[in-house]
């Protein structure tokens, strides 16, 4: 089943008078259970690429369908609508909202979709997924680089969203807590079937994905299967 | 609890002295509004109290042509047998006391200084003195029959250096245009806290002052009061005076009523401009929330957060800093309008003619009312709810990819 589909996307950013091209036509399809990485140097189109499938953002020409629905004529509040419940993100920087403990963060995606009781017991599951039970009622200042990141994750996947969209998600992280993340979302991939797209140039990364597409200069060069 | 209302909380609280300075403003904008609304509204009730109670009464009744400030002893201009007709007034049930008056105009004398005074001819007994009666200071008040002794203002007392017992010169105007010139002992020294009136008006029983100035039987005025002002149309209404005109407490203060809605304008107009302090003050804070987070409200967006309930956030921390300041701007005003209206402002003689339109005292005691407390707050609360309008609808417009690039 497709979760993601674009065909000849294009993205202009128009500063002042001077247009820059991040897309200059990418066709693409994401399947369901995937766990696919962008790669390409800084300035590819990746990032771009990613918040156009995360519907963060409108392409200048081209269509974008997600979960086989037409995203390109939503307006702001549509596909606000269409993300909650289908589309996670982890971002690279520690995107948490500084104010609520762990626990909020995790379940503030589910009263956002509107479920407002029973949800402990699902954010509690997500927590102990990432190995974070015990940090439940810490705020984010008060965890590490790494554990705010794992909270990242369990956030991402509360709404049992189809996709998940991680732009740079070990950027900021060392080796050990970059590699712990990325274990966690390979078996919560596995085990829940949740499709992943990353966003990166960390090799770390690169070797857990079972599909690795190449973009430069706006194109997507090289599509290929790693056979994981 | 509701998340939207949880997480404006946690910020407010994020930038404890911010939010406490900003609902300080409100407080202090609020306090202002109550103390100055109170204070307006005491000093425009206070100066209609003693203007009733030393000037016009409640309601008069005079000679067509009468003017008090005139002193006029022309028969035309006077009332003829007057304590039949407040006699009369005075069976009126809602009626507390009603009595002839005689302006006349005159000059003391006492060693060898001269001031020009209004000589009011009173019945003694009459409920209508009780101010003067619940005044005095010392010495003694005086009786109907009395006909050598006068009462006399305390300032005027200190100024001549008058002690209770003193004999001084009274020059008196007559009906017939010429003037009398008698001695009299000063009785006893009052005072009504109303520096101009006390300066300059000498009380002396009516009967005496009709024969020194040749008007028996005549008086300038019936003056009466009423148990309760509200009973004013209907008594005005009951009363029968032909060939003499019954003027009320409004007709007789028309200055005052124009100033008390020039007032009004004018604290209208000092409401907005406090408010519109406040709410700059408000309206930068949460700017500057906005701002600070950016990458946030893209965050949030990212996660399905829709513009309206962006909005709601920011509007609701506006609303809670709203709430908190005109609480605690309740809590400092209400006790401080509520002392000052007991113990009052001093203000001192205000320079005032006793004859003028407008009776000030020596202070001003604040009025507060439920309804003043009322809209001061709810002015204040949506004022401040108004101005986190702009910032929230900024912080609704941020596209969620363009917050997420934010530095903030």
């Amino acid at each position: 089943m497709e979760i993601a589909k674009l065909t000849d996307i294009t993205r202009v950013y128009t500063i002042g008078e001077v247009e820059t091209h991040a897309l200059r036509g990418v066709d693409l399809s994401i399947g369901e259970g995937e766990f696919t990485t962008l790669v390409g140097p800084s300035g590819s189109g990746k990032t771009t690429l990613l918040q156009l499938i995360g519907c963060l953002d409108k392409p200048t020409s081209g269509k974008v369908f997600i979960n086989n629905e037409e995203a390109t004529g939503m307006n702001r509040n549509q596909r606000a609508d269409l993300r909650k419940g289908t589309i996670g993100f982890i971002f690279q920087f520690f995107a948490l909202v500084p104010t609520l403990t762990a626990y909020e963060n995790v379940e503030l995606p589910l009263l956002l979709i509107g479920k407002k009781n029973n949800h402990k017991a699902r954010v509690m599951e997500l927590l102990d997924a990432v190995g974070l039970v015990d940090w439940a009622e810490h705020r984010p200042d008060q965890m590490s680089g790494g554990q705010q990141q794992r909270v990242a994750v369990a956030r991402a996947l509360a709404s049992e969203p189809l996709l998940i969209l991680a732009d740079e998600p070990t950027a900021n992280l060392d080796t050990e807590n970059g590699e712990q993340v990325m274990e966690i979302m390979k078996k919560l991939n596995e085990e829940t079937g949740t499709t992943f797209v990353f966003a990166t140039h960390d090799p770390r990364v690169i070797k857990y994905a079972k599909r690795v597409i190449t973009l430069e200069d706006g194109l997507i060069i090289e599509d290929k299967n790693s056979g994981k | 609890m509701n998340y939207i209302l949880k997480m404006s909380l946690r910020n407010l609280a994020r930038n404890k002295r911010r939010s406490a300075l900003s609902a300080i403003a409100i407080a202090i904008g609020t306090a202002l509004l109550l103390f100055m609304s109170a204070t307006i509204r005491g000093e425009m009730r206070g100066a209609l109290d003693l203007t009733i109670n030393l000037r016009t009464g409640h309601l008069q009744i005079h000679a067509e042509d009468y003017k008090d400030e005139n002193m006029s002893l022309k028969r035309e201009d006077m009332i003829e047998g007057p304590l039949e007709i407040s006699g009369q007034i005075e069976e009126i049930a809602q009626v507390k006391a009603a009595s002839p008056r005689l302006n006349i105009s005159g000059i003391v004398a006492f060693k060898n200084e001269t001031i020009g005074v209004q000589i009011l001819g009173i019945d003694p007994p009459s409920a209508t003195n009780s101010m003067y009666i619940e005044g005095m200071v010392a010495g003694e008040y005086f009786s109907t029959d009395d006909h050598e002794g006068v009462l006399i203002g305390l300032p005027l007392a200190e100024s001549l250096d008058i002690n209770p017992g003193d004999t001084i010169d009274l020059i008196i105007n007559t009906s017939e245009g010429d003037t009398d010139e008698q001695r009299f002992t000063v009785r006893g020294i009052y005072t009504t806290d109303t520096p101009a009136y006390d300066k300059s008006t000498i009380f002396m029983p009516l009967e005496k002052a009709q024969t020194i100035s040749r008007t028996d039987n005549y008086a300038s005025m019936i003056y009466i009061l009423l148990h309760d002002m509200d009973d004013t149309a209907a008594v005005k209404d009951a009363i029968q005076a032909p060939g003499y005109i019954v003027e009320d407490w409004v007709e007789l203060n028309q200055l005052i009523v124009i100033v008390e809605q020039l007032s009004n304008a004018m604290m209208f107009f000092f409401n907005l401009m406090v408010l519109g302090v406040t709410s700059t003050v408000i309206m930068n804070t949460l700017l500057m929330a906005v701002y600070e987070r950016t990458r946030e409200m893209g965050i949030l967006g990212a996660l399905g957060m829709k513009a309206k309930q962006v909005k709601a956030l920011f509007l609701t921390e506006a609303t809670l800093l709203a709430i908190g300041g005109v609480l605690i701007g309740l809590a400092i005003g209400v006790p401080l309008v509520l002392y000052y209206a007991q113990v009052g402002f001093f203000l001192g003689d205000m320079g005032i003619s006793a004859n003028s339109s407008f009776m000030f005292g020596n202070s001003i005691y604040p009025y507060p009312t439920v309804g003043d407390a009322i809209s001061v707050s709810v002015a204040a609360l949506l004022i401040t709810m108004l101005s986190g309008y702009y910032p929230a609808s900024q912080a609704a417009k941020l596209e969620p990819v363009d917050a997420l690039h934010s530095n903030n």
